[in-house]
Formats: C-alpha cells, structure tokens, sequence
C-alpha cells in the first residue's frame, strides 16, 4: 500500500525566510505521526502543504499515491482537518455545523443523518446538538471540530494543536478518542508543543525548528538518542555558584535559573552526592521527550 | 468531473449554508432590505415628485420605483458580498473551512455570487410588491424586472467580491462607495434620465453596469419595450463573468498562502 504522505524536500518560502527548508517524511498508514517543534518552526506551514492551503515552493509531495496541490477534491475528499483555530459556523447549530460541512462532501441525505447522529455519540455533544456553536466551551468546540473532520470517513486526519488551550479534562477525553481512531486505522498527522500529548499519541515524530527537521523516531528512539536515561533536578539557591564542582558527576549538567539538569546513566550516584545538601530539593525521574526536544531546539524563548 | 473554469455542484451547499445562516435573523434583515427603498419611495417618490411632474410620460413616484428598483439590487448584493463576505473569509475562517473539503475556491465564490443574487431577488420582490400596493408599477410583464434583479446581483456581487479579495479591513470599502457604488447610484438613471447630463459625461455613464440595469428595469417596469435588450443584457453578463473570475484568481492569492 501507497504511503499516505510521502514528503521530499518540501520547501515553503515566505518574504525573507524560509518557513519550511527542504525536508523529508512519511506517514504510514494507519499510523500516527507527530510533528513537534517550537513556535514558528514550520509545523503549520508543513501541515498546509499537506492538505493544499499551501502551494508548495519546491520538492514534491505524495498522498495517497499521487502527486497533492492545491484545490484537489478527490484527495480533499479522503483528508479530515481540524484546524488550529476553531472554523466553525458560530451561528449554526452542532447539529447543523455537521450538517453543512457533510454537505460539502457530497453525502447523501440519509447517510448524512446516520453519520451525525454517530458522530455525536463520538464526540458526546448528544445534548448540545441544538445548541448553537458559539454557546459551546473550549473542550466541547474542540469536540466539535473534530467530529466535523471525520464526517466524510476520512483515511487521513490532520490535526494542528488539537489540544492548545484546553483543560488536562478535555484534553485526556480527546487523546482517548483519537486513539480510537487510530484503532480503527485511520491515519493521524498532528503538530503539538505538549510533549506528553506527543509520548501518549504518536507512533513517531519529528522535532523541527528554523523549517528544518532535526530528527524523526519513535519516542523511545529519540529519547534514547538523544539523552541519557535518567535524569536528576536539582532545585534550590546557591547552584549556580557550584556548578565547576560538578565537573567529578557522571553525565551531562544543564543549569536554567535556580535548577540544574544532571542527565546521566547513573542517577544514584547524583543523588547521593547531594544527600545532604538540605537546602536543595532533588527529583530523579526518567529523560522524556521534553528533555531531547530541549536539547535539540535549546531552551531560548521563541516569540 | 471537474474543470478548472466551472464551478463544481458543490456551489449549491455553499449557497444553502448561507441561505441557512440567513434564515435565523430574515425578520432583521428584511427590515433592512425593505426598509430604506421604501423610505426613499416615500420621501422622494411623494416628496420631491410634486415638484418633478412627470418624466418619460408616467408621474415621477413610478418612474422612481422602477429605479430604487435597480439601485436596491445593486446596494443588496454589495452589502451582502462586502459584509457578509468579508467577515466569512476573516473573522469567521469560513473560507477556510470550506477549502478543507473538495471545494475549491472557484465553487465558494459561485456560492457567493449565488446567494448575492438571491438577496438582490428577495429586495427586488420585496420592492416590486410594495411597488404594487402603492399602485407605481404599473406594467402587466413587470414580473419580467426579477431576472434582472437577479442578473444585476450576481454582477455586483462578483464586483463587491473584488474589492473583498484585496481588503485589508472594513474601512477599506469606503474607497469603494465613494468612488464605485455611490457614482452610480446618482449617475446612473435612478432618480432622472440619464440623458439630462453632458454629453461626455452620457458616455461614460451608459457604459456603468448600473445604467444597464436601469435601462432594462424602467421600461419593463413601466410597461413600454425596452431599447437593445441584448446589448444591455450582454453588457451585464461580461462584467458579471469578467468580475467573477477576477475575484476567483485574487481570492486564490488570498487564502491559498
């Protein structure tokens, strides 16, 4: 089977810079494919290209098989969106917002109805279905376009921040249902900055800054990669001044404000050696994906 | 099938989702819609027509329904397509929306001009019943007015869509009244006989899509034959399709970024 999206050397320029660079992916069907990266990274942009909002500027872009641009309806046809900022028609109804929007995928009346109706059940907005789209809270907006991505069946959703601005509530309820999807073999192709959305959801990844990417992996590859195992945080005064003495530990250390990162093999060796240093407050856990995507984009701000 | 230069099917549920949303506030807007024609046919029609008389041979209350009639297409597609249209493809992202399916840009703007000629219908009968219950439209064929009505409003539809693919903000279509609608809706025959101005002037005038409207419109409305149907009708139909593309190829630019 044709890889669902199959990228070479996808270039997007924009006045003055580059907002993606020549890079290459591909999504596999029925799998779910992160793509992370600090703000103004590219991931947007990416995800444009992916489902036509954007032409591209070089390279050449695959779905299904065949070659995507902009404006394709039958590629269109098999691609769910659910877009950063919520498109839905304020003066609508849930009911009628799916209503519309199955419309514009040409299904039939009947097979319409069935569909609404199943897709309420899906996103549980069964007793807000009259209500009208501006009325609803984040979470159930966020349902809601995403119920409306699935309403002509599609084999690839494509999903930019689906959880931003949500409450851990919320956001566990969507997980949980794009993991059904994902079961049902429907393809996901997200952007995210939440590190724990990208552990809990994605088969892989890639973690892109500047329109580049910088790695692609599952998780535990790049975790693996990229990081030592353990990590130790060191919370408390007096750090910074030390930090030489550190040089005997074993790992890697990273001091950002009053805490330092020791990121090593060998954690108990750490921890004992701050054993009584009551002033400070120390904290041994696993490296996650947040520490390798620290380390890949730094940890300046971006905006 | 689907060809680059017509419109797909799909044009249809972008005018039925506008025709929904509309539906919810149609009291409201039909006050609108009805409201400042019928202001115009009473201060003006009554008002100023003791003074006028009679012009082309009916008293002046006729003569102006037949171009409120004309001007009121014109204003309700522009309102529609200007503010109505703006705010789906900026505030609202419906635009975007819809290019996430199988429509193109091509099928939103046909559903647009769709459903700016279905509102300039709704004004155009709204207008044409209270013409008849003030007795100022007094042709047996002037049902014939509504498909131009319908006409002129997918021409100025297509025209206001235009000016939406290149605004930056609302303020912008000021340029537009100012300098496109208002002209026309002085100049152009509504409220005298285009003929009462200088010569170089007529000219220039007779070839605005609006004086094509009233130049169909009056007579139908009046009940005497109309001077070179085609011509008018013909002229309406190249600023209808040459706008049409126009603003398909500038709102490309605009949201295929």
């Amino acid at each position: 089977m044709a890889d669902v999206v199959f990228a070479t050397g996808l270039i997007r320029e924009y006045p003055g810079h580059k907002a993606v660079n020549s890079i290459d992916f591909v999504v596999k069907s029925g799998e779910c494919f992160g793509i992370l990266g600090p703000n103004g990274a590219g991931k947007s942009t990416t995800l444009k290209m992916v489902i036509g909002l954007t032409a591209l500027d070089g390279g050449g872009l695959e779905l299904f098989g065949q070659p995507m641009y902009p404006e394709h309806p039958t590629i269109s046809q098999r691609i769910g969106v659910v877009p950063q900022e919520d498109n839905l028609d304020p003066d609508l109804s849930v009911v009628e917002n799916l209503l519309v929007y199955g419309r514009y995928f040409a299904i039939p009346n009947h097979e319409l109805k069935l569909k609404i109706a199943e897709l309420l059940v899906f996103a549980q907005l069964e007793e807000r279905q009259d209500a009208m789209a501006r009325e609803l809270s984040g979470g159930m907006l966020r349902r809601l376009v995403i119920a409306r991505s699935l309403i002509g069946n599609p084999d690839l959703v494509v999903l930019d921040e689906p959880t931003t601005g949500l409450d851990p509530q919320a956001r566990h309820m969507i997980w949980q249902r794009l993991r059904t999807l994902r079961e049902k073999g429907v393809t996901l192709l997200l952007t995210t900055h939440y590190m724990e959305e990208a552990a809990q959801l994605c088969d892989r990844l890639m973690v892109m800054n500047h329109g580049k990417i910088l790695d692609q992996g599952s998780p535990a590859e790049l975790i693996s990669r990229h990081v030592e195992p353990e990590v130790v945080e060191v919370r408390g005064n007096g750090g910074s001044s030390e930090i030489e003495e550190y040089s005997n530990l074993p790992g890697r250390v990273e001091h950002v404000g009053d805490t330092m990162f020791f990121y090593s093999d060998d954690a108990h060796t750490i921890l004992d050696y701050f054993r009584d240093r009551h002033d400070l407050t120390c904290l041994m856990r696993p490296a996650n994906l947040e520490d390798v995507f620290l380390k890949l984009t730094g940890r300046e701000l971006r905006d | 099938m689907n060809f680059k230069f017509i419109p797909a099917k799909g044009f249809v549920q972008v005018w039925r989702r506008h025709f929904m949303v509309w539906k919810k506030s149609a009291v409201t807007s039909l006050m609108g819609t009805l409201g400042e024609p019928f202001l115009y046919l009473l201060g003006m029609g009554y008002g100023l027509g003791r003074f006028v008389g009679e012009l082309d041979g009916v008293t002046y209350l006729v003569y102006l329904t037949a171009g409120i009639l004309a001007a009121s297409s014109m204003n309700t597609a522009t309102f529609e397509a200007l503010y109505g249209g703006f705010t789906r493809m900026t505030r609202q992202n419906t635009f975007q929306a819809m290019l996430a399916t199988p429509l193109r840009v091509i099928d939103i703007v046909a559903g647009e001009v769709a459903w700016g000629a279905t509102k300039s219908l709704i004004s155009g009968v709204a207008i044409f019943l209270v013409g008849n219950l003030l007795g100022s439209i007094p042709s047996d064929t002037a049902f014939l007015v509504l498909p131009v009505v319908f006409l002129s409003g997918m021409v100025f539809t297509s025209m206001a869509l235009v000016v939406v693919a290149i605004a930056p903000n609302y303020d912008f279509f000021l340029y537009y009244f100012t300098l496109v609608t208002t002209p026309m809706f002085l100049f152009c025959g509504v409220f005298y006989p285009v003929d009462s101005l200088p010569e170089t002037v007529q000219m220039v005038v007779n070839m605005l899509p609006l004086a094509h409207v009233v130049a169909l419109i009056r007579p139908l409305a009046i009940g005497l034959s109309v001077d070179d149907p085609v011509f008018h009708i013909t002229s309406l139909l190249i600023y209808a399709v040459g706008t049409f593309f126009i603003a398909v190829q500038l709102l490309k630019k605009r949201l295929i970024v």
